[in-house]
């Protein structure tokens, strides 16, 4: 059986082999900082523009990922890959310097999950013996797409999020490792008829509480069957909506949920609400979150990325917010 | 009011809500500060030429003060902190034509820094040349 | 003294268009209306009182930058369609030319920060 109720897929045996993660110089400076494997001490990664130094970024964490999972990229059979920007950019220039069929995809700040997610089916359902998902994000292009240019001074309000400069990536097979993908809820677009593109907590937080509930309920399960319940990057605004939706639905997850956008800065960094971003839940689940699974800190956990479909044209035509959210289920494989 | 029943609505209580008095006093610091130092310079500058020579330069010093700071990487920080107290004056102005200009360098030098100059500022531009006109015109009727 | 009224008329307008964009508006709108009010009030006379008070306190904030645009056209003896159109840049033509040449070889030797 792998779809169970109606948006659920449960895999027979699905495992993350290995992961990589590299991240800009906020990042590095937070509170989790020496969790990634790859840090760039400047917001250039050495290269000449923004949209290289985003590349640079997923290179990096393909490279340590592989090198984690001791493969070479011609023993990768699919890569799945996504960012923020216009025409997936990022994820198409830097598939071109590998030699494996490639699958881009967006869903903006979900698609870390979405192509762990897809990747996993592919390699459950046998079309992949391993695939690679990635996800980048970098502050300064996504402010220079869907904000305004880096330098102008414009002052943010409370509810605005800091874009995450970072890239991770997994790499997903069938042969037995430290974190089995036991399930996956695909979300369904959610409208919840927000305008305001500062505060896309507020537009992500009923997505990801339909996701999260339409897991529940199709797996039977309820919010003590996880260790921990953490969604992308609602931030300090959404992540507080989103517990109060669950609660009135009678879930109550106050004392397993997180969000990854709080987990990644410090409160006085000047980081406004939290982090946001593709890059977000990647780096902080496949860097931060699965290494203290290795450690024995928990042993299953329900990760929920969630994206706004933010277009700037659409906001300027008077249009709302959908948002997005995909949830996967990650549980620690214990053992001789 | 649940979240599910009216979400628009019921939401706004866990939106948080800006600090008026306090942005509104560190622009209304901040701006009347920028106004005295300007109103030093003017004084300064009028002992040895026309008064209206004085105040373009001092508007000029305040321009170059601007893309020097924005260049520099600090002009947004400051804005962050003063909020309007530094946007609405000619130097918030200076500082979107910079802004652009630099963030489109990596366009080159036609579709990048000139093409993308006025992006920002190129809305108040316009509105100020048609509204001048217009109301010039509606004088000179009189 | 007039330091003080250049403070209070500076201040006040940027802390009113503070107000203005933290209850509603988007700084790009309130810096388009504050040109507007220059204009218009430029256009009725108001806003050489303003500058009478508060000198610089006036002229700093972008509703000078309208109150120029406007005196340029009108505070002249040549009044008329053709003269118009030239003398709106008369007296803020060189704030403009400055930021723009400033601006381009600004780009041209320095990156954006982040």
């Amino acid at each position: 059986m792998k779809l169970v109720g109606r948006q659920t897929w449960v895999f027979d045996d699905v495992y993350i082999q290995a992961t990589g993660t590299a991240v800009g110089p906020v990042e590095a400076d937070g509170p989790i900082g020496n969790s990634f494997d790859v840090v760039h001490h400047d917001l250039y990664c050495g290269e000449k523009t923004w949209e290289r130094a985003e590349r640079r970024l997923m290179q990096d964490a393909i490279a340590a990922c592989l090198q984690h999972g001791n493969v070479t990229i011609h023993e990768v059979d699919m890569l799945l890959a996504g960012d923020l920007l216009n025409q997936n950019v990022t994820a198409n220039y830097t598939a071109r310097a590998f030699p494996v069929p490639f699958l881009c995809m967006f869903g903006a700040c979900s698609t870390s999950m979405e192509t762990l997610a897809v990747g996993a089916a592919l390699v459950d359902g046998g079309f992949a013996k391993r695939a690679l998902a990635a996800t980048s994000s970098h502050n300064a292009t996504a402010e220079r797409q869907f904000r305004y240019p880096t330098e102008l001074g414009v002052q943010k309000p409370k509810s605005a999020t800091f874009t995450v400069t970072g890239a991770g990536a997994a790499l997903i097979g069938k042969e037995k490792g430290r974190f089995r993908v036991t399930a996956a809820t695909i979300g369904r677009v959610i409208d919840a008829g927000v305008t305001n593109p500062l505060d896309m907590g507020s537009a992500m937080a009923p997505a990801a509480a339909h996701t999260i509930e339409q897991h529940f309920y199709d797996l039977r399960r309820s919010p003590s069957d996880y260790d921990l319940i953490v969604t992308g990057d609602l931030s300090r605004v959404g992540s507080v909506i989103v517990k109060e939706l669950l609660m009135e639905a009678g879930h109550d997850v106050t004392s397993n949920y997180n969000d990854c956008g709080l987990l990644i800065y410090r409160p006085e960094k000047g980081a406004f609400a939290g982090g946001s971003g593709c890059a977000c839940c990647a780096v902080v689940t496949y860097g931060h979150l699965l290494k203290e699974m290795k450690a024995g800190a928990m042993e299953r956990m329900l990760v929920v990325a969630t994206g706004a479909l933010l277009s700037p044209t659409m906001i300027q035509q008077n249009e709302s917010i959908p948002a997005i959210a995909h949830g996967v289920v990650i549980e620690a494989v214990r053992g001789e | 009011m649940r979240l599910r029943d009216n979400y628009r609505q019921a939401v706004k209580k866990f939106q948080p809500k800006p600090s008026y008095v306090a942005n509104s006093l560190k622009a209304f610091f901040i701006g009347g500060g920028l106004s005295v130092v300007a109103e030093v310079l003017r004084a300064q500058f009028r002992m040895n030429m026309p008064s209206l020579t004085a105040e373009q330069a001092v508007l000029l010093l305040f321009i170059s003060a601007a893309v020097v700071l924005t260049a520099i990487g600090v002009y947004d920080d400051f804005s962050q902190f003063a909020g309007a107290g530094s946007t609405v004056l000619i130097t918030g102005f200076a500082n979107s034509l910079a802004s652009a200009a630099l963030e489109h360098r990596s366009e080159g030098v036609v579709n990048g820094i000139a093409g993308q100059m006025f992006k920002v500022g190129g809305a108040a531009l316009v509105y100020g040349i048609v509204a001048a006109y217009l109301f010039g015109l509606v004088h000179f009727m009189r | 003294m007039e330091y003080w009224s250049a403070f209070f008329v500076g201040g006040l307008i940027c802390g009113g268009a503070q107000l203005l964009i933290d209850y509603k508006f988007s700084q790009i709108q309130v810096v388009i209306g504050l040109v507007l009010v220059g204009v218009v009030l430029g256009a009725l006379g108001v806003y050489d009182w303003l500058v009478d008070i508060g000198g610089m306190g006036a002229l700093l904030p972008m509703s000078g930058f309208g109150y120029w645009l406007i005196k340029g056209v009108i505070a002249t003896t040549e009044q008329n369609v053709i003269a118009a159109g030239a003398n709106v840049f008369r007296l803020v033509g060189v704030e403009i030319v400055a930021m723009i040449v400033l601006s381009f070889f600004t780009a041209l030797i320095c990156k954006p920060k982040g």
